[in-house]
């Protein structure tokens, strides 16, 4: 059996809580869709919602907001990171509901 | 790739290995592997390590079935990057020539086994709708997959929802089938470290 749990919660430890150029608090709001400053807003909201839909000018629009291309390198991967992982404790946590196992 | 940073703000060292690599495959370095390689201590390596153990490690699914999800969890997302990147490795990796293409034009219809239908159902509704209940997983479980098969295709699903909302908010290059085909015999051969 594949066990990613380990491995898992030390990429979140590493993108959320360890050194990097976007302070923490913002990578943990990309994360987490809550407390985004204006300007990130819509690029955050479409990588984890249609990340197909992210178009050069939010890219632009985050840079104009004086971010460095590692801040939103670091704050775009935090996002995207972010939503993959809240489907997947929702997809397990109904697993576990259905056949009562953890 | 809308950041210059990851096209080429890289280290010398790994510069000088992108060129080696261009040289003795002929085919362009892949923006995946761009991706993963710059400054790799934040993104690139603890990812890698997810997605070496979701797609190689240990399980009851095949090579082929896990990289077949992940091609139906790109083309979920409409990450055209990933969806021929991992439909190529899928093929390889059934060696049937079509069952790949065939699975993900439509999987209800497809010469796949029950579970494996039954689970690419589920996962595509998580994918799109961002959620599944605890009766869609009790429908995979009656078509005969495992508690454990169901969490091994959930933990190619958490590498491949990262890795496509990356390849689009990052606008990969889309190259033609001859790199894509090399990236397969790569990924088949070496994995994702």
């Amino acid at each position: 059996m594949s066990d990613i749990r380990g491995a898992r919660n030390a990429l979140l430890k590493r993108i959320l809580e360890g050194a990097g150029e976007a302070a923490s608090s913002d990578r943990q709001s990309a994360f987490t869709l809550n407390g985004l400053r204006g300007p990130l807003r819509p690029l955050i909201d479409k990588v984890a919602r249609h990340a197909f839909a992210v178009t050069d000018e939010d890219i632009a629009a985050a840079m104009a907001s004086g971010l460095s291309e590692d801040q939103v390198f670091e704050i775009v991967v935090s996002a995207a990171i972010g939503q993959a992982n809240r489907q997947y404790e929702a997809a397990l946590e109904a697993l576990v509901t259905a056949t009562g196992k953890e | 790739m809308r950041l210059r940073i990851l096209d080429s703000g890289h280290s010398f060292g790994t510069k000088a290995l992108f060129a080696f690599i261009q040289m003795v495959s002929g085919q362009p370095v892949l923006d995946v592997v761009k991706l993963v390689s710059y400054r790799p201590d934040f993104y690139g390596k603890p990812m890698s390590r997810v997605t070496q153990e979701a797609m190689r490690g240990p399980s009851a699914w095949s090579v082929a079935d896990r990289e077949l999800m992940a091609a139906l969890i790109a083309s979920t997302n409409q990450c055209e990057f990933c969806t021929k990147a991992h439909t190529a490795v899928a093929q390889r990796a059934y060696g049937d020539g079509g069952s790949a293409s065939a699975a993900l034009s439509d999987p209800d219809t497809a010469k796949i086994s029950e579970p494996l239908r039954a689970t690419l159902r589920m996962l595509r509704k998580l994918t799109l709708e961002h959620a599944v209940t605890a009766d869609d997983m009790r429908t995979v479980l009656a078509a005969g997959a495992s508690h454990q098969q169901v969490e091994d295709a959930l933990a190619v699903c958490f590498s491949f929802n990262v890795i496509g909302r990356l390849a689009d908010a990052f606008e990969f290059l889309v190259p033609g089938p001859d790199a894509f085909e090399a990236g397969a015999k790569y990924l088949l051969a070496r994995g994702y470290r």
